[in-house]
């Protein structure tokens, strides 16, 4: 793991952003209804191998990011607005010609569940080696044994028997290696994997993320890691940015993050989760209401209604964003003191 | 006595564990557990043993027929004004019709027709069906909105009344226009049903995760949503095969079929024998039979098929 880092810290400060995010909108429009902003002014930087998690609860806006970012939203409906900078292009401007030429092969996507993101009637060989004929392109015949040292690599044994396999034929781990495979076909530098492991069960998710990290390290593959699992966060990612109501509320790397919370909202998220360490019979502490309890952005914070720390100030007057040295960012009026939190 | 009973329930019950326990395992298709629920359904053996007697019997039957259908050996014994129909006689088990032609023979013949053009009508729609269907599902927009506009109206047409004007318009009446009449009225079924699947499968992850992954929309359409819409559209056709051979015998009863009866047709035998009907009722009988049991048969299939593949019908 040492040795990772200081590859990473080799490679970051040389090569600037790989992905740079600057004020993301995304503005769901339907005729006779009032249009409803499911990502406000998201902005962050993705580096040359880094990891950076988007954490939020459901309906927060961090699967229509990455989708967002793909190029995957549907034209009617969506407005998307801002920048994604690639490698000095900007891929919402794209024409969508050459979006579909750089997706799979520049960038490519992990999906939440991996037996419906598979074709069932299409034998898992034939859709690895699609991408690879669509992108590199190869006959099948050349890219069979490529996909069968992809499938090796990403821990499916016997892999050459597995290729004529159908989808329903694997378990759900071997399908979701099998997808990993598919989007690693042509070596993109970024991966967003959107909650990779919330369909699969625990000690599968756990070889799974232990995968992921080991091909991002191997790789030196960037990572969008997407999640509402602040676990997998805490194992995975560089850099966190936690999500409320399509606006970033706070961002740190992950030790700062979770050993001193600064938003009431990470702080609620955190302590949320059920500790093996806590005396049997305690109450878990869940954030009250949901994520649609919330008022408009543009004259309040939005997690006002739901924050315990709430002050008067809240309801009225739209918290900024503010940046502080060593990469940290908090969007709150009222945050927590360090000496307040009681984590680790 | 009670020792084997027991035994043999106690069999039963894991043969029906060991059946249960394989369907859910992933490594069987929906395909291997339709058959296998298939196999042991009577009413599914029963259409496919009546289908396949009567392809088998179609396509023999030029060699197993006694008599040519078109040929008269009871000629002799018709007599207009006492006796216009010849009975059974020893060579003859259903008798003649009212030209003296082996009744048999034509029944037995006559089989090809009915499977001709009630398999063509059907291979014809699909077609039709297919290309309106991709279209639709697959490019949506006004595209969609015009295809589906058309097939909406053809639909509130009622579809044999349809049949009959696309049958009256033929400037010459064939078996070739039963099965044009008989496909365009199918047109519309199968084009909405795949127009359905096809939109399904245009939301569904495994599409997303294609497009995800850069596959251009040709691909799309034809490798990914395609294959997965077919399901339902293959049973539909199965039960519009029954459709079909009922419409091509009703199309051909009133003389919207071949007219030259040297080629024998049910429904075409059946509209001849109207006017002997009070007399000799079997010559309208023995067609009717035929037809009604032919249709029975794709139609018990057909519905068996539908439910074995239904997975709300599925225990």
């Amino acid at each position: 793991m040492s040795a990772t880092l200081s590859l990473r810290d080799q490679a970051s400060p040389t090569s600037g952003p790989l992905l740079s995010v600057q004020d993301l909108q995304v503005t769901f429009t339907r005729q006779g209804e009032e249009s409803f902003h499911a990502v406000d002014g998201v902005s962050f930087d993705v580096h040359p191998g880094q990891t950076v998690g988007l954490v939020g609860e459901s309906g927060c806006g961090k699967s229509v990011t990455s989708l967002a970012i793909m190029g995957l939203l549907p034209k009617r409906g969506n407005r998307v607005e801002g920048v994604a900078t690639y490698d000095g292009v900007d891929l919402l401007s794209l024409p969508s010609k050459q979006m579909r030429d750089r997706r799979g092969r520049d960038i490519a996507m992990i999906f939440q569940d991996p037996l419906s993101s598979l074709n069932p009637v299409v034998p898992i060989g034939v859709q690895v080696t699609e991408v690879m004929e669509r992108h590199r392109g190869l006959s099948r015949k050349e890219a069979m044994p490529k996909a069968q040292e992809l499938l090796e690599r990403v821990g499916i044994p016997d892999p050459k028997a597995r290729l004529k396999n159908y989808p329903h034929q694997l378990s759900g781990g071997m399908r979701q290696r099998a997808l990993i495979a598919m989007s690693l076909a042509c070596s993109p530098r970024l991966l967003i994997a959107d909650e990779p492991t919330t369909a699969l069960d625990v000690t599968i998710q756990a070889q799974i993320l232990a995968l992921l990290k080991e091909l991002v390290v191997d790789t030196g593959t960037a990572l969008i890691m997407i999640t509402h699992d602040l676990g997998v966060v805490a194992g995975l990612c560089d850099e966190v940015n936690v999500l409320y109501a399509g606006r970033i509320v706070e961002r740190g790397d992950r030790h700062g993050l979770f050993g001193q919370p600064r938003h009431p909202y990470t702080h609620g998220l955190l302590s949320s989760i059920p500790r093996l360490d806590a005396p049997r019979g305690e109450q878990l502490n869940p954030i009250p209401g949901s994520v649609t309890d919330n008022l408009p952005w543009t004259s309040a914070c939005a997690f006002a209604p739901r924050c315990p720390h709430a002050l008067e100030l809240c309801r009225e007057v739209t918290p900024v964003w503010e940046l502080e040295p060593g990469g940290r960012g908090l969007r709150c009026h009222n945050p927590m003191e360090p000496e307040e939190v009681g984590h680790e | 006595m009670g020792v084997d009973a027991y035994a043999d329930r106690r069999k039963d019950r894991i043969d029906a564990l060991a059946a249960r326990s394989v369907d859910d395992s992933p490594g069987v298709s929906l395909i291997a557990s339709a058959w296998r629920r298939l196999r042991r359904n009577p009413v599914f053996l029963l259409g496919l043993a009546i289908t396949v007697s009567f392809v088998v019997l179609a396509v023999v039957s030029p060699w197993l027929a006694p008599y040519d259908p078109a040929a008269n050996p009871l000629i002799d014994q018709v007599r207009p004004q006492s006796n216009p129909i010849p009975g059974p006689e020893p060579g003859f088990p259903l008798g003649a019709d009212d030209r003296g032609r082996d009744l048999l023979s034509r029944l037995l013949v006559g089989s090809r027709q009915t499977l001709i053009v009630g398999v063509l009508a059907t291979v014809f729609g699909l077609i039709g069906g297919l290309v309106l269907g991709t279209l639709a599902g697959a490019l949506g927009g006004w595209v969609d909105s015009v295809v589906m506009r058309l097939v909406d109206v053809m639909l509130s047409i009622p579809s044999l009344l349809l049949a009959f004007t696309i049958g009256a318009l033929a400037a010459r009446p064939s078996q070739w226009t039963l099965i044009v009449a008989i496909a365009t009225i199918q047109v519309p079924v199968f084009a909405r049903l795949l127009r359905g699947t096809m939109l399904a499968q245009r939301h569904s992850d495994h599409v997303l995760a294609a497009r995800a992954l850069g596959v251009k929309p040709q691909a799309i359409v034809f490798r990914h949503m395609l294959p997965n819409a077919m399901g339902p559209v293959i049973v539909q056709a199965t039960l519009v095969l029954a459709v079909a051979i009922i419409d091509a015998a009703a199309l051909s009863f009133l003389g919207l079929g071949n007219p030259d009866d040297r080629q024998p047709e049910w429904g075409q035998m059946l509209g001849a024998s109207q006017q002997y009907i009070y007399d000799h009722p079997h010559l309208a009988i023995y067609p009717a039979l035929c037809i009604i049991v032919v249709a029975l048969g794709f139609t018990l299939m057909g519905e068996s098929l539908r439910e074995a593949l239904d997975p709300k019908s599925r225990r």
